[in-house]
């Protein structure tokens, strides 16, 4: 797909390229492309940690029946934070650090467009994460309404929910900065010869994912907006005694949610395109499909945000409308299950840990998908409607898809991050763990989902007992499992022995077939030329 | 017959993918692993699609993963597969988005005809209104159409969680049906359609009793239906379903279905007790012409906390907590009420209510505590 002509090599430029200051000023400063995706990648990896403990607050809250570990209004703070900072803190930025070290490298650009708005996209993140915890300070805490926000609920929260509110406000921001990026990049530095269509899979899902993000943030920002006037300025958007109504929040807010999903799960799937064909030694099957389907599945997105409010009392035809529409996300996200299996098939396979990684990722966001089939049926779902069942079908995409893809990206590209192989044997150690865990914790949220237990609640019925056991016990070992994560990179970062350019046989987009290891500071000031 | 097959299948197939789990469980109590056992046509209903659903799930599950292990295992690299270099095939790609649209629409069907049976609200028996607050249900059976017309008209509620503090905290033993118990539960008859009417007083809240097969969001300031027709008489029990707050988990839904004449019965009684509270008292008539209802107000709605003392809130009557607060003067602690103080939302979350029942609620417990 790309093979590379003309290949001139790039001279290591990294301390000839004009000042560069030292210490700390290096990474304020730095509007290098890999700089600041690896100040992304650690930035998420720090808030994966944070969200991390407060699911262990909770876990362990639930692990018996009756209250020991904090307060219901604390609990309510806790399931908010974890949300909004995994999905926010640590899956995006983990995903726009990919983007930032791989789309230049892998379009044959020497930088992102605008070098200058990267490093801005990068630091105002910080500042909002700060604004999140310390939130969990402020008299009447954090907010305690779950990561949806929802009105009216959400007007009635202490200040703690104006930190929030400008923490999205900042977080909207840096991602709409992104994605004006990425998509400039990708549509004006591409070397000679490398078409849309030819293209490394990866890229692709991200320009997609790129404009679904300018879309819906500012939606977003509209729907947290309303209620900080509702709360502050005297509006009534959704107060019915003045004439607003409190679903308008919802609608707004899925309005962007349901794209906001596939803005995670896309650049996972861009990953995993370009991990299976590497490790199956043969090319991606149905390319040109996949790119379709991609891009159906993001304009699906769009048509079906109701179906997360289909116990809000919607009118009859509106339930069928959104069932049918969601059903119909089943067709591409097929196509691209397929694809992958295909890909594999009749391959010469081999499982280091990245490619365990996507097996895992292709084998657990399967079952998230079924399990979201059954969701979008009317009927089951006003049983399963914020019940644990919803609660293990998102972390079986969220966590499943996207955490499991992006550790199969991380393990994947450290060689050519860090110069230096890491240790397979933790590798498959952190693999096998973390399936093992991930799968105690939320397989049997299915079935405390079927029986009846509601989500958000800091205390339940005995009869609920065992599974929730079982499921902290899982998210202890889960959480552990990531400090063996950290360690194997860390290793990895010192070690000495040297990885070569491409170490893995079946990978051949440029960054592997085109710059030594590890990648320079500088690359492709020259443009390759791409048949 | 099949429909039961179904069941079996699909109950017995989710237990086996499921190698994780110690068989031990399953043989406990069978009821854990799936949809509570239904107790109306649309819960049955709703538990047959989810079957059905599963199932299909499960076939193609078996195939996609069929194939992929059989590649893992036969294509490896170690045992000196060697590749191919296929990349496409055209035929392939449209029959395998072809084949599950249809499928889907296989899936569509039936829950379609489900759907606007469920939605079917026509022609009820009686009518109960529901009033999600925090945090607890009121109930109301509501003047209508239907069989039951009159029987119970009128007729109001509220239902509280009845577990003892102490049992949540540990410093008792937890009851068997802990959470899951009111002081007042619904009651409505067997056999009977029952429209429900269903809003909220303050923030989202939702009713939710699975074994009925209903779950809808009480909307404040909206009213939305829901219906259900119980066939055998007991109690069920639920909980409310949306994040509405601290105590979203223990706010309980229970129901008990009875005879109707039974029910007729149960109706009278309390048709009797609300006439002649309401002519002991004589503030029950004025309180809706608009007069302040200070009494009437703190057992809607502050009791919730200030009778047993959540959340630090001084209980009713308890002179040494009010006595300081008393101190600061009317004014103040009527602006508390009004404002919020502490762990208390302002008017006590009912951000609906008058001021003046706000302020005459205040005064009836500064009374009560002098």
């Amino acid at each position: 797909m790309s093979a590379v002509i003309g290949h001139e090599h790039d001279h290591d430029h990294a301390h000839g390229h004009g000042y560069q200051p030292g210490g700390i000023m290096r990474w304020v400063k730095t509007t290098n492309h890999k700089d600041i995706g690896t100040m992304y990648l650690w930035f998420s990896f720090v808030m994966f940690l944070t969200g991390g403990v407060m699911a262990m607050v909770i876990r362990a809250e639930l692990f018996m029946p009756g209250m020991q570990v904090v307060e219901p209004e604390r609990f309510n703070q806790m399931i908010t934070l974890h949300g909004l900072i995994m999905v926010f803190g640590a899956i995006m930025p983990a995903f726009v650090g990919f983007a930032n070290w791989l789309i230049p490298m892998q379009i044959g650009a020497p930088d992102m467009a605008f070098p200058r708005m990267n490093n801005w996209s990068f630091w105002l993140l910080p500042p909002a994460a700060i604004l999140l915890i310390v939130s969990l300070f402020v008299p009447g805490g954090a907010p305690g309404v779950g990561w949806t926000l929802y009105a009216p609920l959400s007007v009635q929260q202490g200040m703690g929910m104006d930190l929030t509110i400008f923490a999205i406000h900042i977080l909207g921001m840096s991602s709409i900065m992104g994605s004006i990026n990425i998509i400039t990049t990708v549509l004006n530095l591409r070397a000679p010869g490398m078409t849309l269509m030819k293209m490394p899979l990866f890229v692709w899902t991200w320009l997609i994912t790129a404009y679904l993000l300018i879309a819906v943030m500012p939606v977003l920002a509209g729907a947290v907006t309303m209620t900080l006037t509702d709360r502050h300025f005297g509006t009534h958007f959704f107060n019915a005694a003045g004439g607003g109504d409190p679903v308008l929040f919802q609608h707004i807010f899925w309005f962007f949610g349901h794209p906001e999903v596939y803005i995670i799960a896309i650049p996972a799937f861009g990953v995993v395109s370009q991990v299976i064909p590497a490790f199956s030694r043969k090319p991606l099957f149905g390319y040109t499909s996949m790119v379709y389907a991609v891009a159906s599945i993001a304009i699906l997105s769009f048509l079906v945000w109701a179906h997360h409010m289909y116990t809000t009392g919607l009118p009859v035809t509106g339930q069928l409308y959104y069932m049918y529409a969601t059903m119909l996300i089943a067709v591409p996200t097929g196509v691209k299950v397929f694809n992958w299996v295909a890909t594999m098939w009749k391959g010469s396979l081999s499982f280091e840990t990245p490619m365990l990684f996507a097996l895992g990722f292709l084998f657990l966001f399967t079952l998230g998908g079924f399990s979201g089939l059954v969701l979008s049926i009317v009927p089951v779902d006003i049983q399963l409607h914020d019940t644990y069942y919803v609660v293990a079908h998102f972390h079986y995409v969220m966590v499943a898809g996207a955490l499991f893809s992006a550790f199969a990206g991380i393990y994947f590209w450290l060689p050519k991050w860090t110069g230096h192989m890491y240790d397979e044997t933790l590798g498959k150690w952190h693999f096998w763990l973390s399936m093992i865990f991930f799968n105690m914790i939320f397989f049997v949220q299915h079935f405390l989902g079927l029986a009846g237990m509601p989500r958000r609640i800091p205390d339940y019925a005995p009869q609920f007992t065992d599974f929730n056991m079982i499921s902290s016990i899982g998210a202890f070992g889960f959480g552990l499992t990531q400090l063996l994560f950290l360690y194997v990179v860390i290793k990895c970062i010192r070690s000495t022995e040297m990885a070569p350019q491409k170490p893995w046989e079946g990978a051949d987009s440029l960054e592997w077939t085109h710059l030594p290891t590890p990648a320079p500071y500088h690359t492709f000031e020259t443009p390759p030329t791409v048949k | 017959m099949i429909k039961t097959l179904l069941q079996k299948i699909g109950v017995r197939g989710v237990t086996m993918s499921l190698m994780l789990m110690p068989g031990l469980l399953w043989a406990q109590d069978r009821a854990k692993w799936n949809l509570q056992e239904p107790q109306t046509a649309v819960a049955r209903e709703m538990y047959d699609l989810h079957t059905i659903v599963l199932v299909i799930c499960l076939i193609i599950f078996v195939g996609v993963f069929g194939a992929m292990f059989y590649s893992v295992i036969k294509h490896r690299k170690s045992v000196g597969h060697k590749a191919a270099h296929f990349h496409e095939n055209t035929t392939v790609e449209i029959l395998w988005t072809v084949i599950p649209f249809f499928i889907l629409i296989g899936m569509a069907w039936p829950a379609t005809k489900s759907v606007l049976a469920m939605r079917d609200t026509s022609s009820p028996d009686m009518t109960i209104k529901i009033t999600g607050y925090q945090w607890k249900w009121g109930y109301e059976y509501l003047k209508g159409e239907g069989d039951l017309s009159g029987v119970a008209d009128g007729v109001q509620l509220y239902s509280v969680l009845a577990t003892p503090h102490d049992q949540i905290y540990g410093n008792a033993p937890k009851g068997e049906h802990y959470l899951l118990e009111v002081d007042n539960p619904l009651v409505v008859p067997a056999g009977k359609k029952v429209r429900l009417l269903i809003t909220a007083n303050d923030v989202l809240h939702a009713w939710y009793l699975p074994a009925f097969g209903v779950k809808q969001d009480a909307v404040p300031g909206f009213i939305r239906d829901a219906w259900f027709k119980a066939e055998k008489t007991g109690t069920y029990r639920g909980q409310c379903a949306e994040l509405c707050g601290k105590e979203h988990g223990f706010m309980p839904i229970v129901v008990e279905v009875v005879e109707p004449a039974k029910f007729a019965e149960w109706a009278g009684k309390h048709k009797t007790a609300a006439t002649s509270a309401a002519a002991s008292a004589g503030a029950g008539a004025t309180a809706t012409a608009g007069t302040p209802d200070g009494k009437g107000t703190y057992e809607k709605v502050c009791s919730v906390c200030h009778a047993a003392g959540v959340a630090g809130a001084p209980k009713l009557g308890d002179k040494a907590a009010w006595a300081p607060r008393i101190a600061t003067g009317a004014d103040s602690l009527h602006n508390s009420a009004l404002k919020g103080k502490n762990a208390m939302p302002p008017k006590g979350g009912m951000v609906n209510l008058p001021d003046a029942d706000v302020v005459a609620a205040v005064d009836y417990m500064v009374k009560a505590a002098k």
